[in-house]
C-alpha cells in the first residue's frame, strides 16, 4: 500500500513575504501532521519542519510555493497548511517592530 | 548574495563579553555602531527594538545558532554582524539549548524583499554543519572571516 500524496500550489499574500514569524506559524503547523511534507519555491525543495530550510525559501510577497504530503494525514495537512497561507498567517503584523522607540 | 555583503567584518566580536542575550544584542549593535554601520541611527534604540523583538519570539532556532532581527526604518540597507560565545549564551531557543554563533540583522522597513534574501544567505549557510563548526571553533575575528569567505565560496 502507497501512502496517500496531496499537493497544491499556493500564493504568498503578505505584503513583508514569508519571513521569519510565519514561517514559524508555517513549521509549527507542519510539525502537527505526521506525513512528511515539503515545500518547494523555484528549484529549491525543503522540508516544511525545518525552521532552518523553511527560511531559505527567501518567499517574496507573490511567490508561489508547491507544498506536497506524503502520509496517512496527507490530505489534513494540506488544507491546514493551504489555509494558513491564505489567510496571511493570521497575526503576523505588517511591520516587524517597525515602529519609533524613545 | 554573499554573507560577505551582508556582514560588516570589520565588526564580527569573536569573544563575545556576556552570556545575557540582550548585552550580547547590546554589544553586536555597538560594534556596528562604533564601525559607522548605522547609518547614523542611535544603538541604544536599535538594540532596544532587536531586544523586542526578539521578546516576541526566539530567534534561537537550534544547534547553536541565533539569528535575532529587526527592520527598523533609520536603517536603509540590511546589514549583519557575526558574535562567538565560547561559554553559550541563553537565547530561550527552540531546543533549549545555548547559542554560539549569533548573526545580528538589521533591515531596512521598506525593502522586505531585501530582508528575505539576506536571511535567507545567512540560514542557507548556517544549515551547513562545516560552517556552524568553524564558526563555533573560531577564536579570533581572522578564524570566522575566513569561515565566511570558505562559506561564500563554496556556495559559489
Amino acid at each position: 500500500m502507497s501512502k496517500p500524496i496531496h499537493e497544491i500550489e499556493v500564493e504568498i499574500l503578505n505584503p513583508e513575504g514569508l519571513h521569519m514569524r510565519p514561517a514559524m506559524q508555517f513549521v509549527d503547523l507542519a510539525n502537527s501532521f505526521d506525513s512528511d511534507i515539503t515545500v518547494s519555491h523555484q528549484d529549491l525543495t525543503v522540508d516544511a519542519k525545518s525552521i532552518m530550510q523553511m527560511t531559505m525559501l527567501a518567499a517574496t510577497c507573490g511567490s508561489r510555493l508547491r507544498i506536497q504530503a506524503v502520509g496517512a494525514d496527507a490530505r489534513q495537512a494540506i488544507e491546514a497548511l493551504k489555509r494558513l497561507v491564505e489567510q496571511k498567517f493570521a497575526g503576523d503584523s505588517p511591520v516587524e517592530a517597525g515602529e519609533k522607540e524613545g | 548574495m554573499k554573507l560577505a555583503d551582508i556582514v560588516c567584518l570589520d565588526a564580527i566580536v569573536a569573544q563575545l563579553e556576556s552570556t545575557e542575550r540582550d548585552k550580547v544584542i547590546q554589544e553586536l549593535v555597538a560594534s556596528l555602531s562604533k564601525h559607522k554601520k548605522l547609518q547614523g541611527a542611535d544603538p541604544k534604540m536599535l538594540a532596544k527594538a532587536v531586544i523586542k523583538r526578539e521578546n516576541e519570539a526566539s530567534t534561537g532556532i537550534g544547534k547553536g545558532v541565533a539569528v535575532p532581527h529587526v527592520k527598523h526604518e533609520s536603517i536603509t540597507e540590511p546589514v549583519a554582524v557575526v558574535g562567538c560565545s565560547q561559554n553559550g549564551i541563553d537565547f530561550s531557543s527552540l531546543d533549549k539549548q545555548p547559542v554560539y554563533s549569533v548573526f545580528l540583522l538589521l533591515s531596512p522597513t521598506n525593502k522586505p524583499d531585501k530582508h528575505l534574501q539576506a536571511m535567507e544567505t545567512i540560514f542557507k549557510n548556517l544549515q551547513k554543519d562545516d560552517f556552524r563548526r568553524f564558526l563555533r571553533q573560531a577564536q579570533t575575528r581572522q578564524e570566522i572571516i575566513e569561515a565566511i569567505r570558505d562559506a561564500d565560496e563554496d556556495a559559489g
